[in-house]
């Protein structure tokens, strides 16, 4: 009954809204032989701007690579972006799917927007593959056969740390991060896999610059290691702030991944040096598709990628290869599940597959930076967890 | 040393360094709020201007005496126009127009410096030979370059305290706060007085943003973030009092460190690890306000009135 009520809501929007009207009845999205419109939401103004710069290239790229098509299908790309608030996304995704009548969407950067985006997209038949943002409710109780995760369940970042930590020996550790819901899961992740005793655990203000408190704990509580996750800029101060303590030379400092990223290591510099952190890729991985991807996204953007470029790009491919499987068809969500699910493409992390709950089962490994060639640099280590999924699978239920 | 001994110093070093910063911002603001009865909200916005002119030219030149100035210069250039282009229509006005208006500077410099150094957190390092850690006590090792913010702001205290009970500014800025009426009418140029009474508070909250900079990350926004405490710092040292300014800043720096660093600690041998943490990460945030309704119940005009 609401669908149909949205439907005539939606004709009568057309109706008021003459040149919008006008401008989808001279593309029409199903004209045979006119390419496919895929929408992309992302963060594109503020702090995480850069992030949303490297998704919408990458996905860019994969297309471009493929001569503007993706599985043989040709698409066009449509780019908004949502200033990470929820609102403006939502709007974005209204329009995307009534005005251009586009059923597939990705490029959403942050959690907070997703949660508002997607149960619009999902309720109104559509698909949504995200490139980035994973949370734990669209995991486990409100999985959909039509939500994507490319990337990474949010919790596995913290829970890789916590093998990692453990991997490295250190048995008491000391851990930080934001009093925020994302703080607290992060800690909460990274306890879940961490074997070791926590020799402290700080929860620090959102709105906090200076850490001189807390560092002159850690250095009191004398543990083997500190695990921290504090995200943007707050991060960047934290650590500098731990290397002005003399911390950094006798306590080694674990991260997940958004916490040092190529962009983040750039704005930090040598002090990085030692930082232990994992990840599912990094741009040195030995892989031939990961080696292309990297040499192609030097060369047109004159930039390293970032994981969030590397996610974006096998998010590009694995929309490709469910669309050669439906033969470029979106409309039956059905047929699109069983295409994509078997994950043909030749992911950039070497291998890739989706677990029941259309989530990434996946390898981490573990990343340490070190001057290379006298520029600090990631470098791929060992590997942490061997086809690690999450932790909510079990309670999804299509 | 016992190390709970060692820490606790340590913390309380931690605390009056956030308590000289405080006390840079919070001179000029109860100086100006005092003397020229203006609330300004943008005072925060000189800060953040300091803090980027010298990062900028720390990058540029690579030199921190450079970088030392310009941050200076820069932040009383910023406030002298500010005073000389906005303030002046306000002195007459109510409150309220100040805070709009002042609120409105807020939007302006933070909107200006998005356009031209855009939202990415400028990095500044801390001066070479002013890096790395100092023992000052058996057991207790400390940055140099916080000892050093501690030391300025105390110079900057005693500078203070010798300009305004020594030197004839200094009296016309006491007796301009207590008798204004009294000293227009001695002929004295009080617009002129107004000037530079601005600029070197705007000076002072350049000089505590540049020495910020190093430490936290120079964003926009940032001097929101120490304007609310400063404020505090304002009220329970007593409004007009540079005196009181000194006092409550290095007060609430200190509680607001020591409470940060203790509560948790003290919460968690009566519940759960992760519950005392979360609790006592929000009752440390409390703290100060507090700590600002019972100085204001003791004392209504703070700790150090200047119009007693």
């Amino acid at each position: 009954m609401t669908v149909h009520r949205r439907g005539l809501l939606a004709s009568g929007a057309a109706l008021g809204l003459a040149p919008l009207a006008a401008s989808s009845l001279a593309r029409p999205a199903l004209a045979q032989g006119a390419p496919l419109k895929i929408g992309m939401i992302t963060t594109l103004s503020g702090a995480g701007s850069y992030i949303g710069a490297d998704i919408r290239d990458a996905f860019q790229l994969a297309m471009d690579m493929e001569g503007g098509k993706l599985g043989g299908v040709p698409v066009q790309l449509m780019v908004e972006d949502d200033g990470l608030r929820p609102g403006q996304g939502k709007q974005v995704a209204e329009r995307f799917m009534k005005n251009e009548r586009i059923k597939l969407l990705t490029g959403i950067v942050f959690s907070n927007v997703l949660g508002a985006v997607a149960p619009d997209v999902l309720d109104a038949g559509g698909i949504y593959v995200s490139p980035n943002a994973s949370p734990s409710n669209l995991a486990g109780k409100e999985c959909s056969k039509n939500f994507w995760s490319i990337a990474w369940q949010n919790d596995s970042l913290h829970e890789s740390a916590g093998q990692l930590a453990t991997n490295l020996g250190q048995k008491r550790m000391f851990i930080l991060a934001p009093n925020y819901q994302a703080g607290r899961d992060a800690l909460t992740g990274f306890k879940r896999l961490y074997k070791g005793t926590i020799a402290g655990e700080v929860y620090t203000r959102l709105d906090q610059t200076d850490y001189a408190a807390e560092m002159a704990q850690i250095r009191a509580a004398a543990p083997d290691g500190v695990y921290q996750f504090h995200p943007g800029g707050l991060g960047i101060a934290f650590l500098r702030q731990y290397i002005q303590a003399g911390l950094m030379a006798n306590l080694p400092m674990t991260l997940a991944a958004p916490s040092m990223d190529a962009t983040t290591l750039a704005a930090v510099g040598e002090a990085a040096v030692g930082v232990n952190l994992t990840s599912h890729w990094n741009s040195d991985f030995p892989n031939e598709p990961s080696k292309r991807f990297v040499a192609a996204f030097q060369q047109k953007f004159n930039r390293l990628p970032t994981f969030y470029a590397q996610q974006s790009f096998d998010a590009a491919l694995a929309i490709g290869a469910a669309l050669k499987g439906t033969g470029g068809k979106v409309d039956d969500t059905e047929a699109f599940y069983r295409a994509m699910k078997p994950a043909n493409f030749e992911s950039t992390r070497g291998k890739f597959s989706f677990g029941p709950n259309n989530h990434p089962v996946q390898d981490w490994w573990a990343l340490k930076v070190e001057n290379v060639a006298g520029k600090p640099a990631l470098v791929t280590k060992d590997r942490v967890l061997t086809d690690h999924g999450d932790a909510y699978s079990a309670q999804c239920r299509f | 040393m016992t190390p709970g001994v060692a820490l606790l110093l340590e913390q309380l070093l931690n605390g009056v360094q956030l308590g000289v910063t405080l006390f840079l911002l919070a001179a000029g603001l109860t100086l100006v709020f005092g003397i020229m009865g203006v609330i300004n909200l943008a005072h925060g916005s000189l800060y953040m201007v300091g803090a980027y002119a010298a990062a900028v030219t720390a990058t540029a030149t690579g030199s921190p005496w450079l970088a030392l100035l310009a941050g200076l210069a820069a932040a009383a250039a910023t406030g002298m126009v500010v005073e000389f282009v906005v303030l002046r229509r306000l002195y007459a006005r109510d409150h309220l127009d100040q805070v709009l208006a002042t609120f409105g500077l807020i939007l302006f410099f933070n909107e200006g410096t998005v356009l031209v150094f855009g939202r990415q957190p400028l990095f500044v390092n801390v001066p070479e030979g002013l890096r790395g850690a100092v023992r000052v006590l058996p057991g207790v090792d400390y940055p140099v370059y916080r000892l050093l913010i501690i030391a300025v702001g105390l110079l900057v205290a005693l500078g203070l305290y010798l300009l305004i009970q020594r030197t004839r500014i200094g009296m016309l800025v006491r007796a301009g706060a207590t008798h204004r009426e009294m000293v227009r009418a001695l002929g004295v140029d009080i617009r002129l007085l107004y000037t530079l009474v601005f600029g070197l508070g705007a000076l002072l909250a350049g000089l505590a943003g540049l020495m910020a900079g190093p430490i936290l990350s120079v964003q926009v926004g940032m001097g929101e973030q120490i304007l609310i405490l400063t404020f505090v710092v304002v009220v329970i040292g007593g409004i007009g009092s540079v005196r009181g300014a000194l006092f409550g800043a290095v007060l609430v720096g200190v509680v607001d460190t020591l409470l940060r660093a203790y509560v948790p600690g003290l919460l968690r041998q009566v519940m759960a690890g992760s519950e005392a943490d979360a609790l006592g990460a929000g009752l440390a945030s409390m703290g100060v306000y507090l700590l600002m309704a019972l100085v204001l119940l003791a004392k209504p005009r703070g700790l150090f009135p200047a119009h007693a």
